[in-house]
């Protein structure tokens, strides 16, 4: 669903970009408003968020999917924690669905999912394993990484139960928007697959904005 | 394919549990009474933070639902089960487990106060006792299997839980590692039945027999062919009968 938001980026307590292949971790506070920006066009910006509190409660793409019934996310969408608790709520999105199916890619999927030799190039979970590493205060490591969102990301089930990743509907500009129901650290890679049509093979900046 | 049982039980409806399997058996669920959802979850049981992926599983082999020919992957992209066989279809591995609140709002409390042990159990907190024999936690509750339960999406996403397979139907899962699973019989989360839907599941496990110069679910692709390289590679080329490929 197609919902523009009324803040008005100047306003905004905090900007920065995140280049390409990049993470971004950060504490947002309830009632804090996040935007993630796709600047130039289909960059998926593969995100997970933490209770700041407690943060073995996580973001919980199964139990946001059953408790909406469907699969796709987008404005209204309810992002429910592992404990049964709204952790969010999208407020505005512009590009109309997003994608919690298909987790982040990893050097060892890419050994399955395209050849050996492509083991070495960057990938989502090499950027939150380092994120975690760099950030000792929240006591993070690999067991922390579940299953995430795919911003600007396209994975269509058919009826017949077949899944593709397909080419993204997002384009430059477009943007979504979560206002935070309780304090969540979140946790973003910028997508830096080569290998599938996620990020137009060509992955680009975005920007992050937060109003209070 | 008979082999000799090696072992069988019956695990009751809506309850949980774990148990390790070995790399070249074969763990076969039977639904009994039809109906059943299995809710399980598996991890390497020599490195348990190598554990269930079921996006990496999904995406890998281009589908939603699992069925005969898939295998299922760790994160590490290696593989944990192959489904050698199946008969109900269609298993999901998108919609979670139920957990205490769900069960009350949809079937009401019987507690252990009320019904001693038919009281209704949920699938979190089953995982959860199951995991914690493990050493294991809240922070290695992942996506989980449900099996014998088909979700099917339409064009803008909306799910919904199709009638279960016949009585009888059974899924054989040969394991390509030595594995923990943790398992539960309590109904599948989008199961709308008005009175308590859980059912039994027997289990039974047999040696596998070898891996053929063809295989069902190592040459349904070549991400499976991969994903078994993967394995020969972390059992450091130590391929007996199974589990390699050539």
């Amino acid at each position: 669903m197609i919902r523009e938001s009324s803040l008005a980026a100047e306003q905004a307590s905090h900007r920065e970009v995140v280049p390409a292949g990049d993470y971004w971790i950060h504490v947002l506070k309830a009632g804090q408003t996040l935007r993630i920006l796709d600047l130039e066009g289909n960059q998926a910006a593969d995100t997970l968020f933490y209770s700041a509190a407690d943060p073995a409660e996580r973001y919980s793409a199964m139990d946001t999917i059953r408790h909406q019934g469907n699969l796709y996310l987008t404005a209204g969408a309810r992002l429910m924690s592992s404990e049964g608790r709204e952790m969010l709520e999208i407020t505005a999105d512009t590009c109309g669905r997003h994608d919690t199916l298909g987790g982040a890619c990893a050097t060892e999927s890419n050994t399955v999912r395209y050849a050996l030799e492509k083991k070495c190039m960057h990938a989502c979970r090499d950027s939150y394993l380092l994120a975690l590493m760099k950030h000792p205060e929240f006591g993070m490591d690999k067991r922390d990484l579940t299953h995430n969102i795919n911003f600007f990301m396209n994975v269509p089930v058919t009826e017949q139960g077949g899944l593709s990743f397909a080419d993204g509907i997002s384009a430059p500009g477009k943007y979504v928007e979560m206002q935070a129901k309780m304090d969540v650290i979140v946790l973003i890679s910028n997508c830096p697959q080569l290998n599938n049509p996620c990020n137009a093979y060509n992955p680009t900046p975005i920007e992050v904005l937060i109003w209070d | 394919m008979s082999s000799e049982v090696l072992y069988q039980d019956l695990l009751p409806a809506g309850c949980h549990w774990s148990f390790r399997i070995g790399r070249g058996q074969v763990l076969r669920l039977i639904d009994e009474q039809g109906g059943a959802n299995v809710g399980m979850l598996l991890y390497n049981a020599d490195q348990l933070l190598d554990r269930i992926n079921i996006p990496d599983t999904l995406k890998c082999q281009h589908t939603f639902r699992l069925t005969a020919g898939h295998c299922v992957y760790t994160d590490m992209g290696r593989v944990l089960c192959s489904i050698i066989e199946d008969t109900a279809g269609w298993h999901d591995g998108m919609c979670g487990t139920c957990d205490a609140a769900l069960v009350e709002q949809r079937w009401g409390r019987k507690t252990y106060q009320q019904a001693r042990n038919e009281m209704y159990r949920n699938g979190r907190d089953g995982f959860l006792i199951e995991l914690a024999k493990h050493g294991l936690g809240r922070r290695d509750i992942v996506a989980n299997l449900n099996l014998f339960s088909k979700v099917v999406a339409d064009a803008d996403g909306n799910i919904t839980l199709a009638p279960s397979a016949p009585a009888g139907s059974h899924i054989d899962l040969r394991f390509e590692m030595d594995t923990l699973v943790v398992l539960h019989t309590c109904p599948h989360p989008l199961d709308q039945s008005s009175d308590w839907p859980a059912r039994p599941v027997r289990y039974q496990v047999f040696d596998a027999a070898p891996l053929g110069d063809s295989d069902i679910c190592r040459d349904h692709c070549d991400e499976n062919r991969r994903g078994f390289l993967n394995n020969l590679h972390y059992h450091h080329g130590a391929c007996r009968h199974h589990g390699g490929g050539h």
